[in-house]
């Protein structure tokens, strides 16, 4: 046990962890030149072609000191963007120590903030670390100030480093097995594990990531789950580098996975402890605080045929998100469906994406909404998030909707424009403190409606990049709530209703009109699309019919070319639902969703 | 093969030489003229190498590009060679393309003695100005005159093919070419709208803002003025763009493409479907003489159809009919039930005025040919 370290890379968003993995991976000699590839640690495909990582991956490295030992030094890989910091507070309860990464040219930013926070939360010990020294715009002495004064590090004990050039690498694995504490542990104890991730796999099953704290697992054992007293037979534990490797046994201060036929993807709960059915352990381990889901959107399936399979897809993603929570719904115009509550909108997009690549399915994203709270008249309360369930408005006596404290980290000189930001997204301005050179913390007070609605995106857009954004939940606030409802040819698309402040609803309403008259296709007859709260029309838009859609010859050769034609129409139909009479492409839901760019 | 199993089939024999490519047409054409003779021995090699197709020849139809690039004696030849390769009946029907800018009488004559009893003439316009802007190789007053020789000659099924939806087109600059067609009594008439093929010239002036195509509605207009018109004056939609004054004067051999009925195509690009085998031959002249000459096929590929896919095929070229859908054949041809399959779509159609059923036959109206495309497509969506 002396010989292992466990630890996590933690930093904002794009300051280098991946490319930092990927070079002590190297390093160690864990892979061959000929099968390295970038990001090693970001086995999704969504990961790798947008450049983030979505899920912490474990990985054991074999080392060897300066001292002569062997080490194994577990690194757990982990997410940079806000949305998922959740899946670094569950990495963090598994090490015992971080190193902390500031990019060297942008220097200390709000995630690097929060994430710091997180690990000493957990009591972890931190290396600072600069990366990205090979940088021309690299300011080493300024984040050196930053460190010292922003976060209150010794900014002595920083290493330097380019994870990219291979600089550093060797100071930084030294540091590891030198500075962090080894784990503690009793392995004869009576067995506690902590389940901090697990994933499906279609050959093997549930596939549990975990770490040892007290005691010994091996092949044959028959563990039992503390939460629901579940037990299985363990048919395999080991650890993972880059592929799984069996091992006899874990023993306490060990990272790795176990496999034991588990099938019934509901019984595994990250947080929750493994023990021994013979020689249980005496309580759990305090486990993970629950995440909270701050958007709310429904998920149908384009053919509703697809409806089981979403079913099980949905229970299998879960397993890998525990982030992600849901609940059967259903729709007019969609049929049956799932309400999910979602982290952000990362995470709603993550979540859309891996169900239709990783399970194949074809879906339709209702738009985003927060959790309102609604007073009655009869002096009942509720809670809302979906615009299905909003109550008859003659009856509601008042409306409260979500603010957060929004932490934004910027070069001084984009004060005015993220400003103009906030105060255009119903912001108020709390505060502010000057870091270091030029730096600046603003505090706004934000209705969570306006952030989830691409308020990131367009934070970056304003700061060319140079604003980093952290939240945390504030209140609920008194809100002058509508719901926006559009109707296709005088049907309302229960599916596109939105619930948004008032001062918002025209805007939205002529935003949701104009996309879909570019997405929807021309028919035979005119398509009338109209935004509406009740029964006042506040936008509207024609989609005018086509005049002729016919072709003139039709001879031998071409009717091979036509009807190939239209199986690919066919096809593509797929993914359109019908409302009334006029066919809508699932592009056009999905384009109702995205801001103005 | 026993006599009595074969069937009755269409020839078509594809002649792809051309004067000129005309700036609206995306057919495989070349302009190598000094190519003609070797290329007519070559379709007869190919016709000698399909000889043992099960059919039974009651047309044959020579297209192109421009056959009345060919001589006489050429087309003599031709028909002589199908007529005795494929057991053409003796009352077949045989028709021949013309280009009004490429005959005279004499050649019509020979024609008509070689064997050819259906003559289509590609008018395309009685305006100059039309068929400048067409780049057609003739005048008005020749279109006229090879007509009138076509008649001479003893022809006494003549069908003319025109164009409208023009750039700038009126309804009554298209009712004078119309009422020109008509006073020239002809038996059949083909018209089509303009439509710009990608990769056509024309088609490309478009995109380059060099003129401005007319608009879909007022296209659309003219097609309803057209069937009206030409209802009024005796000749009768059978196609979406095919009218003549009886079923007599139908073209037989272009149907058998709408009724899946077996065909031969001989030449560069030309399909051929026979027992739901449908392959079409290489698309390059050079290509088709190569091969001809290695003694080898020139099929550039093949395609088995299944049921599936001829049921789609049979919607979207019986509601391009106005016989429409028979629905007893359907229903035994496919096995399914059509009501169950597609009445839905059939009574919203039916409300819409554009489809109707007709003593147990599916038919788009007037109204409906004009969306002939998306309507089939539903239909299409419902298998």
């Amino acid at each position: 046990m002396r010989n292992i370290r466990n630890f996590s890379i933690i930093a904002h968003i794009d300051h280098g962890k991946s490319t930092l993995a990927d070079r002590l991976i190297q390093t160690t000699d864990l892979v061959s030149d000929r099968d390295f590839k970038n990001q090693m640690l970001d086995t999704m495909d969504i990961e790798r072609e947008r450049g983030i990582t979505i899920k912490s991956q474990t990985v054991c490295l074999p080392y060897k000191s300066s001292d002569g030992k062997l080490y194994s030094l577990n690194l757990i890989d982990t997410p940079g963007h806000v949305d998922f910091s959740y899946e670094v507070s569950r990495a963090l309860a598994s090490c015992e120590g971080a190193l902390l990464l500031v990019d060297a040219s942008q220097g200390v930013e709000a995630q690097t903030i929060a994430n710091l926070y997180l690990a000493v939360d957990h009591n972890l010990e931190i290396i600072p670390i600069i990366n990205k020294i090979d940088l021309p715009s690299a300011e080493i002495e300024m984040v050196r100030e930053q460190i010292e004064e922003d976060l209150g590090l010794d900014s002595e004990a920083a290493i330097l480093c380019s994870a990219k050039d291979g600089i550093g690498i060797d100071e930084i694995l030294e540091a590891v097995v030198k500075y962090l504490p080894p784990p503690k542990g009793d392995p004869d104890a009576p067995l506690e594990a902590l389940i901090f991730d697990s994933h499906y796999d279609p050959y093997r099953g549930t596939i549990i990531h975990f770490r040892v704290v007290q005691g010994k697992i091996r092949t044959g054992d028959e563990i039992m789950f503390m939460s629901n007293k579940a037990s299985y037979t363990v048919e395999e534990v080991g650890i993972f580098q880059i592929v799984r490797v069996p091992k006899p046994a874990l023993t306490a201060g060990e990272v790795g996975y176990v496999i034991a036929g588990i099938k019934t993807v509901s019984d595994t709960k990250c947080g929750d402890t493994i023990t021994l059915k013979k020689n249980p352990c005496r309580k759990s381990l305090p486990g993970f605080k629950e995440t909270q889901p701050v958007v709310f959107s429904s998920i149908y399936p384009v053919s509703t045929d697809d409806y089981p399979e979403l079913v099980i897809a949905m229970e299998k993603l879960k397993l890998n998100d525990a982030s992600l929570v849901f609940q059967k719904d259903s729709s007019a115009a969609l049929g049956f469906g799932f309400r999910c509550g979602f982290l952000g909108l990362l995470h709603l997009e993550v979540v859309q994406e891996r169900l239709e690549r990783e399970y194949g399915l074809s879906l339709i994203i209702t738009a985003p909404s927060v959790e309102y709270e609604i007073e009655m008249n009869d002096g009942t309360a509720m809670m809302i998030d979906n615009p299905a369930l909003y109550p008859e408005p003659t009856k509601i006596a008042n409306t409260k909707e979500p603010y957060i404290k929004a932490s934004i980290i910027i070069p001084d000189r984009y004060m005015g424009q993220v400003m103009n930001l906030a105060l255009e997204r119903r912001g108020i301005n709390t505060d502010y403190q000057y870091f270091s050179s030029n730096r600046m913390e603003m505090i706004f007070e934000l209705p969570l409606a306006e952030v989830v609605y691409d308020f990131y995106d367009k934070l970056k857009t304003v700061t060319q990049g140079y604003g980093s954004f952290d939240y945390e939940m504030l209140d609920y606030r008194d809100s002058d709530l509508v719901r926006v409802d559009i109707l296709v040819n005088g049907d309302r698309v229960d599916a596109l209703s939105q619930l948004v402040h008032k001062d918002k609803a025209v805007q939205r309403a002529k935003f949701a009109c104009e996309k879909l008259r570019d997405e929807i296709p021309r028919q035979m007859f005119k398509i009338a699309l109209q935004g509406a709260i009740g029964s006042q029309i506040i936008a509207r838009k024609t989609i005018n019919a086509f005049r002729k859609d016919v072709t003139a010859k039709c001879y031998g050769g071409d009717i091979s070319r036509k009807r190939k034609l239209l199986e690919k129409q066919k096809k593509g139909k797929k993914r359109m639902k019908m409302v009334g009479e006029v066919m809508i492409p699932q592009s056009a839901f999905l384009a109702v969703l995205k801001s103005k760019d | 093969m026993d006599e009595s199993n074969r069937q009755k089939g269409g020839i078509y024999i594809h002649v792809p030489f051309c004067v000129k490519k005309c700036a609206y047409c995306d057919f495989y054409s070349c302009t190598d003229l000094e190519k003609i003779p070797s290329y007519v021995q070559s379709l007869i090699v190919e016709m000698n190498l399909t000889a043992d197709f099960p059919l039974h020849a009651d047309t044959l139809y020579i297209g192109g590009g421009t056959p009345s690039l060919l001589k006489a004696e050429q087309i003599q030849l031709l028909i002589d060679a199908a007529i005795n390769r494929f057991q053409a009946a003796p009352d077949a029907e045989i028709t021949i393309e013309v280009n009004p800018g490429t005959v005279n009488a004499e050649k019509l004559a020979g024609y008509w003695q070689a064997g050819v009893n259906r003559i289509s003439i590609g008018v395309q316009s009685f305006s100059d100005a039309s068929l400048d802007f067409l780049s057609r190789i003739h005048t008005a007053d020749q279109a006229i005159q090879s007509i009138e020789f076509a008649r001479s000659a003893g022809f006494d099924n003549i069908g003319l093919d025109l164009i409208y939806g023009l750039p700038g087109q009126t309804e009554r600059m298209w009712q004078a070419d119309l009422q020109t067609a008509i006073n020239l009594t002809p038996e059949h008439l083909s018209c089509y709208m303009l439509t710009y093929e990608p990769g056509t010239k024309m088609e490309n002036n478009l995109r380059n803002g060099r003129f401005r195509a007319l608009p879909d509605k007022d296209v659309g207009r003219l097609y309803d003025f057209t069937v009206r018109y030409l209802e009024d004056n005796g000749f009768y939609q059978y196609e979406v763009s095919n009218f003549s004054t009886s079923r007599q004067s139908r073209s037989k051999h272009n149907q058998k493409y709408w009724t899946h009925a077996p065909y031969i195509g001989l030449g560069p690009s030309a399909h051929s479907l026979v027992d739901n085998r449908r392959s079409w031959n290489v698309r390059s002249l050079e290509a088709y003489l190569r091969k001809t000459g290695q003694g080898k096929l020139p099929i550039e590929e093949t395609e088995e159809l299944n049921s599936r896919q001829l049921m789609m095929e049979t919607l979207y070229l019986r509601l391009r009919c106005v016989d429409g859908i028979s629905i007893l054949d359907f229903e035994k041809r496919f096995n399914i039930d059509f009501n169950r399959c597609f009445g839905s779509i059939v009574s919203t159609y039916e409300s819409d005025g554009v489809l109707e059923i007709i003593n147990n036959k599916c038919r788009l109206t007037r109204k409906g040919m004009l969306f002939a495309d998306s309507i089939s497509s539903r239909f299409i969506d419902a298998i």
